[in-house]
Parts: C-alpha cells; structure tokens; sequence
C-alpha cells in the first residue's frame, strides 16, 4: 500500500533520512513516533505527495509515483486522507462546508449530507457545523481536519499529531475512529508521541509501531 | 451545452470557494462597470458618426448649385448657363431659383419680407446631377466662360471634409472598443492572478483534498466571470441611461445622431455578455498560468 525503497530525504542540504526503506500492508494500523524534528511530518507528507524525495521509489495504492503528472496526484490524494498536524481550512466557509470539500472537488454529486452529520456527531462537532474554522479550538481543528480526511472513505489515512491538542476522553474517540476506519479495511499510519494512546490501541488492535530516530526508521519491539 | 450549465451553476461549495469579498472583487466589478459605460459610449459613437456620414452624403451628393453674381447682365448670364446644362451630360435638371425660394434661404438672417428688388442677390440655379454626375472641370470652364464669375458648386469643398472626419470619428469608436476590451481583460487577468496570490491558503487545502488545478481554475474562472458580468451589466444600464439623456433633436445638429434608436439599443446590451466572455478568457489564462507556476 505504502512502499519506501531507499528514499533519501534533506532539506537545503541537511540530510533527514538516507536510506529509509519501508513497507506497508494494505488494511494495516502503524503508529509512527520519535523525537521532535525526527522527519515524522516529513515522512508522512512524502506520503502524501506534498514532498518529492531527493532519490529513491515511492510506490503508493500500487503506483509508482515517480513523474506521475498533476491531475494524477490530484486523484491520487482522494483516496488519501490526510490530518495535518497544523490543519489549514478554507476559513471563510463553515465546518460543515469545509469537511464537505473532497466530496466537492472530486465531483460526485452523490448525497452524503447524512454521512455528514453522523460524521460531525462522531468527532463531537456536531453543534458546530455552521461555524468557521477561525472559531474553533486547536483540538476542534484537529477532529474537523479527520472529519474531512475520512469523508470519502479513503483508503489510506495519514494522521500527524490527531491527538496533539485534545484531552484524553476527546484522544481516545478519535483513536476509536481510526480503529473503526481500520476494521473497515483502511490502511492507518498515524504520527503521535503519545505512548499511552499507543499501549491502549495496542490493546485493541494489532498495532505496530515505526520508530523514526537519526535518519533510520524501525519496527519497535513489544516494549516501544 | 450541459458543460456550459454545469459552469453557469456550478458546485455551490465551489462557487463560494473564492472569498466572496475583497480588493480583487471590488477591483473587478468596478472596472468592468467603468469599462462597460465608456463601451456603450463608443458604440453609441460608432453607429452615430456611421449614420452621420450616411446622412451628409445622402443630402448633399447629386446635388449642385450655380451661383452668377449679381449686375446688369445676370439674367441673360443665367439663360446662357441654363442652355449650357442642358446640353451638358451628367445634368438631370437645372432650375432657377424663384424669388419666393431666394426670400426662404434668406429669411434665416434678415427676416420676413426682404424687399428683394432693391437687394442685389447673386442668381442661384438648382443642378441635379445623375449618379456619375458631369465633368466637373469642363463644366465649371464653360460655365465661366458663358457668364464671367460664375460658379459651379457640388458642395464638396465641405461635403468631403465632413464625410472624412465623420468616418475618422467612426474609426475611433472602432478603436475605442478594442482599446476597451483589451484593458478590461487585462485589469481582471490581474485582479484574479492577485486574488489567486493571496488565496495561497485555499488552493493548498483545495490540493490536499484532491482539486485537479482545472477545478480550482474553474472555481476562479467562474466567480471573476460572473463579477465582471454583474459590473458590466451594471455599467451598461448607466451608460444606456446616459446616453437617453442626451439632449436629441434636429435643433442640435451634430450631436442629434448620438443615441441608439429602435433595434440599435440591442448593441449596448451585448457589452455584459462580451465582458463575461472577457472575463472568462482572462481568468483562465491567468489562473492556469498561476497554478502551473507553483506547482
Ligand atoms: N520546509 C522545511 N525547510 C527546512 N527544514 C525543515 C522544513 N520542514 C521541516 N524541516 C526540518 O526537518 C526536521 C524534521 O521536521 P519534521 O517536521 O518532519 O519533524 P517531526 O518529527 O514531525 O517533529 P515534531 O514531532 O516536532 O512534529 C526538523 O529539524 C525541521 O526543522
Ligand atoms: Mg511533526
């Protein structure tokens, strides 16, 4: 689903990793964790496409990434749901609006007005929905960014930091989101540095955890 | 037709894709209303000096007039000429003013009952040319050799600087509309490429969430070219009325053509859909340049 194959990534000369291979199984749920300014953002937006690696293969969905053309991306990344860790909205349209974009831009006209207000409901937003983003509380930000990640039932979900802004109440209905979603088949890899909600995820599915240190990533043992 | 339906209503979340407000829609509504009044004035100019010219020609050609001064010998001057045209080809008809007629001409500048008998008036004698007309040179010799100091007038000496400036004028009006078009479609290719620049933000949520960049242009395209319509329509129903209200009549001579009448006030009613048009061209051009470039 996710293939790294010694990918090199640097930032005007800094080198982040070098030689990162990686594979990821359709239907999976990784965490990926590490220290601050490890390449954990970095890894997931070359898996989402924002960032192109300086050498190596990226397959994605069974592609191979390299010189795919714009439009390609563009469809490419609809069925990639992506939760950023400073989510950014069109602030000028309201939540619901704003959660409603993929099913927008990819054209369908299909009615998932009910989805919708499920959708809200489930991130417990739905007394928000006729807000702006500007109105809301970082933790607020963060679930209408999964809202609107998972509205067109990717099949990949990449989450950076869900959690990073919410109590742990709020932390585990999300992660009950993204267990749900993996049951139904999706592939998770979700950024976190938060252990306890990996240790409790580990208790419900068979979650593993990608260690990112010093330019290398590897699978974690049973003890993190 | 149904892709041009699709892009008339679009998706609602696309339409309002675009912040609603701001420089850039303020700067587009307002030129395309500016440009839109100056373009109905320029139509107006168009069709006016076209139909002026039309008018002049049309009174004035075929027409001519033989002016023989006044002194004892006028009358039999004035047989003599009138002999002369009509052996003359090109000559439909030649006719001596009456004095009743003369009195007409004159009343204009001395009033009713001009005691003619005690003026010395020139003999004026009325020529209708055929459509090719005569020699005008030959003619004019025989005529002054006949009666000394006579002149043979077609009116061209004015009637031809006044057709020149009137078709010069038209040019301009033609000149005017492109010049119009042109700036029009380049203000709102810049208002959107700034209002692209500034809404850097949106387009990138738009790319995460999967827009193609022809969506976004499309988002773009759609919101300028309804603007530019609204302020064109706008502009023209100003500049319709404007024009209405220019002071018309024969009293005012030149400027009595200035105006649409009947069917020609359908022509400023195509300004908004031209500038919607405009629009639509620029927008794209400018919004896919754009997207490419940041890529
Ligand atoms: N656009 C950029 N230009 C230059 N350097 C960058 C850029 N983005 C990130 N970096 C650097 O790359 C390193 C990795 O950044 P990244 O955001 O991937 O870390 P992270 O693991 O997500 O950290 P955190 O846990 O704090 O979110 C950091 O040292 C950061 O300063
Ligand atoms: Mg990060």
């Amino acid at each position: 689903m996710i293939e790294l194959d010694k990918v090199a990534m640097s930032y005007g000369g800094r080198t982040l990793f070098q030689d990162v291979s990686l594979s990821i199984s359709p239907g999976s749920f990784h965490f990926l964790t590490g220290p601050s300014g490890a390449g954990k953002t970095t890894l997931l937006k070359l898996c989402s496409l924002e960032l192109g690696a300086q050498s190596g293969h990226l397959k994605l969905l069974g592609q191979d990434v390299q010189g795919i053309d714009r439009d390609q991306i563009a469809r490419m990344r609809r069925r990639i749901g992506v939760v950023h860790q400073d989510s950014r909205f069109v602030d000028h349209l309201s939540v619901a609006e704003n959660v409603m974009l993929p099913v927008a831009v990819s054209g369908r006209s299909t009615d998932v007005s009910g989805d919708l207000g499920e959708l809200l409901g489930w991130v417990g937003l739905a007394d928000a929905a006729e807000r702006t983003p500007p109105e809301l509380s970082g933790g607020e930000r963060q679930r209408v960014a999964l809202a609107r990640a998972i509205i067109l039932s990717p099949e990949i979900v990449l989450a950076d930091e869900p959690t990073g802004n919410v109590d742990w109440d709020m932390s585990l209905r999300l992660l009950d989101l993204l267990i749900e979603l993996n049951r139904l088949g999706k592939t998770i890899l979700c950024a976190t540095h938060d252990l306890n909600l990996i240790r409790h995820a580990k208790s419900r599915v068979s979650a593993r955890v990608l260690r990112i240190k010093d330019g290398a990533v590897a699978l974690a043992g049973a003890g993190l | 037709m149904s892709r041009l339906r699709d892009f008339l209503i679009g998706d609602p979340t696309a339409t309002r894709i675009v912040p609603p407000s701001g420089f850039t829609a303020v700067l587009t509504i307002a030129s395309a209303a500016a440009m839109a009044f100056l373009a109905v004035f320029a139509i107006a100019l168009h069709l006016a000096t076209g139909e002026l010219a039309a008018r002049w020609e049309a009174e004035l050609a075929g027409t001519a007039t033989v002016r023989i001064p006044a002194s004892e010998n006028a009358e039999a001057d004035a047989a003599a000429v009138l002999t002369a045209l009509s052996q003359t080809p090109g000559i439909v008809e030649a006719r001596r003013l009456t004095d009743e007629e003369q009195l007409v001409l004159l009343a204009p500048w001395f009033g009713d009952g001009v005691p003619l008998d005690r003026l010395r008036l020139p003999v004026l004698i009325e020529v209708l040319e055929t459509d090719a007309g005569p020699d005008v040179t030959g003619l004019s010799e025989r005529i002054s050799a006949e009666a000394p100091g006579a002149v043979y007038d077609n009116h061209s000496r004015w009637r031809v600087p006044l057709a020149n400036a009137a078709s010069r004028l038209r040019q301009l009006g033609a000149v005017s509309l492109l010049l119009i078009a042109g700036v029009t479609a380049v203000t709102i290719a810049l208002a959107a490429s700034s209002a692209l620049a500034a809404n850097g933000q949106v387009i990138d949520v738009l790319r995460i969430v999967g827009a193609r960049d022809g969506w976004i242009a499309a988002a773009f395209t759609r919101r300028f070219t309804m603007r530019a319509f609204a302020g064109a329509l706008g502009g023209t129903i100003i500049g319709m009325i404007a024009v209405a209200l220019v002071p018309g009549g024969v009293e005012t001579g030149v400027l009595s053509g200035l105006g649409f009448d009947g069917l020609q006030w359908l022509w400023p009613l195509l300004v908004p859909f031209v500038a919607a048009g405009l629009a639509f061209g620029a927008t794209w051009v400018a919004a896919a340049r754009r997207l490419k470039e940041d890529g």
